[in-house]
């Protein structure tokens, strides 16, 4: 492919990216920097939003949750989409780094589902006086999570590494459009059992109760959140080239 | 494919194993759940459409991985996938023979075990239409499902949870249809977008799984 | 220093102390592995190479 003399254009530049040699040269110099940006963004937005602001007149102390919550559930749809698009560009470019991004980004994923449920039911304890509603959000964010164990499952279930990326890949397809339909279809069920519930106007209020004392820290643990996903994507999937070609040596090793 | 159809019903039928035992398994479900929850009819009632939608759901599931199973084992699949029909259109016929055999008496069988749960008869009427509209789509996902974990040794619980995800669409319409027909509410959406949901998956599901099979058999 | 978080301060300080957590375990658990992979890697390289 060298030796080819037509000028690379920007797309092949692009794609040559994905060059798991390419890309773990060009990650293992980026992910300091990033690591680094993570953990400075994502402890300074928690001690600003900690230490620092003042709380809501309604909700009290527990409006600090938020600088939790919400980021881990941006994080949370985020990285499925990113196995979305990761288990596309496999499919059609057959990127071996995508799909082992894809396979990276999904414990991450999980976990940042499992914070958000978690300190959502936390907050919800003292406000809405109880643990668990069975609110749309909440609802989405359940099945968000079994989505998430089954594709897990499915990569730890088959031997063959390109057979489970392919399978994996078709049913991270599948899962995301039917993931859009159950958040439609949560919608739907909730609204028809009790309209205008409590549940809701509170969840409206705390949208609306977002001044810029609360939304600078926000968006600072925000972007905490999100570097911190990309370094343990990038972590992770250096892992997985590695593991990758750990496979392909020792079966090498065996024939000889 | 319609000879591929029809001997998947020949099969499921002489074996015994899908046909009577999900009705079966759904008999036992609707039985148990007075146990449980005591017999009290008025309670009885509120439950039914909830509980008659999940236990024909589960009784859906039993025989899933059986739809791809024993082909794949004995070879057949191979041959199928050589021949001039292609792998979607298998998995068609093996998902409309699956749902002739499961969701089809499922839903018949439905209104009938309501009377046990002191289900009214108009309402047991609409559920028997949701479950009719409804089973397909479980059919066609739990088809899907089985082409995934083709590959994958005793994959039935990895595939009830590859496939119980996809159901809760199927499940929310439908059981909200049954509720909403109880109380003498508008529960046309409810079916429209039920059957949205069945062709939706008819009309997707086909490639997706058909890609899956030809990967399984790579 | 410890800012007064008033009635809810066990809903709030356990909400900090479960996610950290959970954020630490993923880490440190994909680090784990990767340090792991890298070290088998390098010495089945190196047996090669020798």
């Amino acid at each position: 492919m060298n030796s080819t003399p037509i000028a690379p254009t920007l797309s092949d530049r692009f794609w040559r990216l994905a060059n798991p040699k390419i890309f773990m040269g060009w990650s293992s110099k980026l992910l300091p920097w990033i690591a680094a940006a993570a953990l400075a963004s994502l402890c300074s937005g928690l001690i600003w939003g900690y230490f620092f602001t003042s709380d809501d007149m309604r909700q009290g102390s527990t409006v600090k949750i938020i600088y939790l919550h919400v980021p881990a559930a941006l994080m949370a749809i985020n990285g499925y989409l990113l196995m979305f698009v990761g288990a596309l560009v496999w499919l059609i470019r057959r990127q071996h780094v995508s799909v082992l991004a894809a396979k990276a980004a999904a414990p991450v994923g999980m976990v940042m589902t499992l914070i958000a449920l978690a300190t959502g039911a936390i907050w919800g304890q003292p406000m809405w006086g109880t643990y668990w509603v069975w609110d749309p959000r909440l609802t989405s964010f359940l099945i968000l999570f079994l989505f998430y164990v089954g594709y897990i499952a499915l990569w730890a279930a088959i031997e063959d590494e390109d057979t489970a990326a392919d399978l994996t890949s078709v049913l991270a397809i599948v899962g995301a459009v039917f993931a859009m339909l159950s958040r439609y279809a949560v919608l739907f069920w909730n609204q028809g059992l009790h309209q205008g519930t409590t549940v809701t106007m509170a969840d409206g209020a705390k949208q609306e109760n977002i001044s810029d004392a609360f939304f600078q820290p926000l968006l600072l643990s925000m972007a905490g959140f999100g570097l911190l996903f990309l370094t343990l994507l990038l972590i992770g999937t250096r892992t997985e080239v590695r593991a990758r070609r750990l496979k392909v040596l020792q079966a090498r090793e065996r024939i000889e | 494919m319609i000879q591929l159809f029809l001997r998947d019903i020949g099969l499921s039928v002489r074996s015994g194993g899908g046909f009577g035992l999900a009705l079966i398994f759904f008999l036992i479900v609707v039985t148990l759940i007075p146990f449980a929850l005591g017999p009290d009819p008025s309670a009885l009632a509120v439950i039914a459409p909830g509980v008659l939608w999940l236990g024909a759901l589960l009784a859906c599931l039993l025989s899933l991985d059986r739809i791809f199973g024993l082909d794949f084992e004995d070879g057949t699949l191979d041959l199928l996938a050589t021949s001039p029909l292609p792998l979607e259109s298998v998995y068609m016929a093996k998902a409309s023979a699956h749902w002739l055999t499961t969701g089809l008496p499922l839903s018949l069988a439905a209104p009938v075990l309501g009377v046990l749960l002191n289900l009214d008869y108009e309402t047991g009427k609409i559920l028997c239409l949701s479950l009719l509209l409804g089973t397909p789509a479980l059919s066609l996902i739990g088809a899907f499902g089985a082409s995934l974990t083709l590959g994958v040794k005793r994959g039935g619980l990895l595939l009830s949870l590859l496939v119980l995800p996809l159901y809760v669409p199927s499940l929310i319409f439908g059981a909200q249809a049954v509720r909403l027909a109880g109380q003498a509410l508008e529960y046309d959406v409810a079916l429209v977008i039920l059957s949205a949901i069945s062709l939706g998956a008819a009309a997707i599901l086909p490639f997706a799984s058909g890609a899956a099979l030809r990967i399984n058999l790579r | 220093m410890m800012p007064d978080l008033g009635k809810y301060a066990l809903e709030v300080n356990s909400s900090y102390v479960l996610s950290l957590m959970a954020l630490g375990v993923i880490a440190g658990l994909y680090v784990k592995r990767n340090r792991a992979v890298r070290r088998v890697l390098a010495e089945l390289e190196a047996a090669q190479d020798a």
